[in-house]
């Protein structure tokens, strides 16, 4: 053997040696050398602007290139984020965040004059942001006047009392505040950084945020592409090096690509679960989302006058039959409903609604029973219309409930399909008579839900109004375990059924085996890409 | 001619103004607005949306603004819902990308059709003949929406080829799919056209008196065939090239261009505004133009055009 090859076999040696030494591992795993994670999102991102904002896969994006207050772990907890702790007065109405040693990504230190100037930005009139009612929910002093525009942004109940400290006044106690500084819309911003580039500012060239990673490339309709900031406060255990979302679509082609290899993570086509699951048993998942599908009966001034009366309503809800909605439509795992809340939010627990526990075959009797009792029957059919918007998912409930009304109780339903914003203009001003909703979580608590029928919300479209749930509700908000109330607001929605429960959401994704670190347990799917990594195969 | 086109470009000035007034129009008409959510926005926050992107001000005043920024600055305003961006950047993105693959395809399809035309015309009633006229006509039951997703099960599930999606400008493994896509149904039109309008010709008494001369049948078909047979695929051209390249929503929705033709959609559907008009006017301007253009191509043809 030549000196050569002797040499080149030590070094071969050598270099194994090394490189098990050196290859890194994350809880006991051996990570793989190519750190990219490529998932998939619907639709082209609205802005980067973490006060323009306003849809999920923006906020996704928004969690990696900036930081908020708070975090959420992988099972939803509140955990630090830009702040390290805070603490709260004793009226529960001033909240004050104390600021960890971090920077920007520019190298400027992050200070608690960048969220005052933030906070004040959501809610200036000049901002003209549709997230500034966040700041109203948040219930932030003086919030409301300054949207309005009768307060200046100054005025808001927010301050630095240094650079590391924040404070917040609040105008009622709100048990659930802090989660609530995990949104999006409440990330801080640079403000020379806005300032000097107007709305050009979230071009990946200008963008300067405080998150794990910074925007590296956007090309519109096509992709965003995100990189590793090494100035992140906690970089030394971010794994990913490099954040991929490819906008795609169509359901069924990031499907196809998803499975030729281009990506590690997309949503499962409607329908498809079932076949997934057994095809690719480790990599199908269907996990509790937090949103809930209902058909809102008005009963407001425009709605007919026979869904006013609650024994139609109940009649109606009863005659659903919702396994087969979720075991035969939709097949993902998704949850009967008999309740609003979905039955997964954090510190709630189903409250015991008695129609649940029935049959099915019990609840159409009671059902028909009811229908008759309000004067509806074969020689006086109620008439009824339902509306939902272009999808097919929509389209196959709003067929399959015609159905069961119909078979039931005689019910002639007249089907009404329009497009998104026809829908939710109609919707919103009352011209509907039964209507496909689903509303979602804004954060991980029942009141998230539950607010939206007191008779003062801005959501309340189904124009349901009941002194005594909105004293349940309001109650609930100065008490320090509300869940009673939460029950009891439950209890009262099923009696007076101001609109009918279908399913509450899962989510129902592909997640290729390498990746590890996806929170499949936070309900919110509040994920941040740097608690992600990928393994070796 | 001179005069015809310079007549027809002062013509082309007031039919843009009734389509800028009409969509404007119509597109307000359409309910729901920019801001229309699944959660309400309060009155309040509308309000600033709203003065914020002069929807506060009177129908009129809006179309005269609109024309006056468009005509003097060239500036079609900021999309309503992606408020990072303007119409002139999303156009100006999304525009090159869909006219690389639409003047791709348009090639693709003409050069293709055209020349299954011509085979088949000339094989009439052989083998040629069927095999062209099969494939013209599969070509044609085979929209691009059941086409594109057939492509991408082919060439990126089963033969890992080609990527499924993406844009790259030169990179043609990102172009091929979206051309194909694009490209075979109206091949497969310009086809049956060639063929139907070669026979036509192929009859004629010129074609006669040139085959009773003698002349080899490659010249009679190059020389008195081709041109006067092209005339119908030429008007069928025009718009088809406009078409192709202002975009398809099919190709940018599977393939994930970029291109304007999925932004046209969404901006519908989302009622932006702004990016809507923007993009209309450019498929209007481009119309008109490439019907100009068809026409003065026409009188180059045809001798008996006269303008």
């Amino acid at each position: 053997m030549s000196l050569t090859k002797k040499l080149s076999g030590i070094l071969l040696v050598l270099s194994f040696v090394f490189s098990s030494v050196d290859a890194a591992t994350k809880n006991g795993v051996k990570l793989a050398d190519k750190q990219i994670f490529t998932y998939r999102i619907l639709d082209d991102i609205k802005s980067f602007d973490p006060q323009i904002s306003t849809d999920v896969s923006g906020s996704e994006i928004l969690r990696s290139l900036f930081e908020g207050l708070m975090n959420e772990d992988s099972t939803g907890e509140l955990v630090p984020g830009a702040a390290t702790s805070f603490s709260v007065s004793e009226d529960k109405l001033t909240y004050t965040f104390n600021l960890r040693e971090a920077n920007w990504a520019n190298g400027e230190p992050v200070k608690a004059g960048d969220f005052v100037y933030a906070w004040r930005r959501l809610v200036d009139p000049a901002t003209a942001s549709e997230y500034a009612w966040y700041m109203e929910l948040m219930g932030i002093v003086n919030a409301s006047q300054v949207v309005k525009g009768e307060l200046a942004p100054d005025q808001l109940g927010v301050k630095a009392l240094d650079d590391k400290t924040f404070q917040i006044t609040i105008e009622n106690a709100l048990p659930y505040f802090p989660s609530m500084t995990t949104h999006a819309s409440t990330f801080p911003v640079l403000q020379s950084v806005v300032e000097k580039h107007g709305t050009q500012w979230t071009r990946p060239e200008n963008m300067v945020g405080n998150g794990a990673y910074t925007l590296d490339e956007y090309r519109p309709g096509e992709k965003v592409v995100m990189k590793r900031n090494p100035g992140y406060w906690n970089d030394a255990e971010t794994t990913l090096e490099e954040v991929v979302a490819l906008v795609i679509n169509d359901d069924d082609q990031a499907l196809t690509r998803y499975l030729a290899g281009e990506m590690d993570k997309t949503e499962i086509p409607s329908g498809q679960f079932p076949r997934l699951k057994k095809e690719y048993a480790d990599e199908a998942f269907s996990y509790p989302r937090s949103c809930s599908y209902i058909y809102w009966f008005n009963i407001g001034e425009k709605g007919p006058e026979a869904l006013k009366d609650v024994r139609v309503r109940t009649a109606l809800s009863y005659a659903i039959n919702r396994e087969i909605i979720t075991d035969k439509i939709l097949q993902g795992g998704q949850y009967q409903s008999y309740n609003f809340t979905h039955q997964k939010t954090a510190g709630f627990t189903l409250p015991d609604i008695e129609y649940a526990n029935w049959t099915q075959p019990e609840r159409d009797a009671k059902a028909k029973a009811l229908i008759t009792e309000a004067g509806y029957g074969p020689d006086n059919p109620l008439k009824l219309s339902i509306s939902y918007n272009t999808s097919e998912g929509h389209k196959k409930i709003a067929i399959a409930i015609s159905q069961f009304w119909k078979k039931t109780l005689g019910v002639e339903v007249e089907l009404i399909n329009t497009e998104w914003k026809v829908h939710t203009t109609n919707m919103q001003a009352g011209d509907y008579e039964i209507g496909r909703y689903a509303w979602c979580g804004d954060y991980n608590e029942a009141s998230t839900y539950l607010d939206l029928l007191t008779s003062y919300s801005g959501h309340n479209v189904g124009g349901f109004s009941n002194t005594a749930y909105d004293e349940l509700m309001a109650e609930s908000k100065t008490m320090a375990d509300p869940s009673d109330n939460y029950s009891k607001a439950e209890a009262l929605l099923a009696a007076q059924m101001p609109f009918a429960p279908i399913y509450q959401y899962t989510g129902v994704i592909m997640l290729k085996p390498h990746l590890k670190g996806w929170p499949i347990g936070n309900l919110m799917q509040n994920w941040y890409a740097r608690e992600l990594y990928i393994v070796e195969p | 001619m001179l005069t015809y086109i310079v007549r027809r470009l002062i013509i082309a000035i007031p039919t843009l103004l009734i389509l800028v007034v009409l969509s404007f129009t119509l597109m307000h008409a359409a309910p729901g607005g920019p801001f229309t959510a699944d959660r309400e926005v309060p009155p309040e926050i509308l309000a600033n949306l709203e003065a914020r992107y002069g929807l506060d001000q009177p129908f009129v005043v809006q179309v005269f603004v609109y024309l006056k920024n468009v005509v003097l600055h060239f500036d079609f305003g900021p999309s309503f819902v992606y408020k990072d961006r303007t119409v002139n950047e999303i156009i100006a993105n999304g525009f090159p990308i869909t006219l690389t693959y639409g003047a791709i395809a348009f090639a693709v399809a003409v050069f293709f059709g055209v020349a299954l035309g011509v085979a088949a015309a000339t094989h009439h009633n052989r083998w040629i003949d069927y095999f062209a006229v099969g494939i013209a006509i599969g070509a044609q039951v085979l929209p691009n929406f059941v086409l594109a997703p057939i492509l991408v099960l082919v060439f990126t599930l089963m033969l890992g080829w080609l990527p499924g999606g993406g844009w790259e400008y030169d990179q043609p493994r990102y172009i091929i799919m979206p051309v194909i896509a694009l490209a075979t149904s109206f091949l497969a039109s310009i086809a049956r056209i060639t063929r139907s309008s070669m026979l036509e010709v192929l009859n004629a008494q010129h074609v006669r008196t040139a085959r009773a001369k003698g002349l080899p049948s490659h010249r009679v078909i190059l020389s008195h065939v081709l041109k006067p047979a092209l005339l119908p695929v030429l008007s069928y051209l025009g718009p088809t090239f406009v078409t192709m390249i202002t975009g398809s929503v099919v190709i940018d929705m599977f393939f994930s261009t970029g291109g304007i033709g999925l932004s046209l959609v969404n901006a519908a559907l989302n009622r932006d505004y702004s990016v809507m008009m923007g993009i209309t006017i450019l498929i209007g301007a481009l119309t008109i133009g490439f019907n100009l253009l068809i026409d003065i191509l026409y009188a180059w043809i045809d001798p008996k055009i006269r303008y």
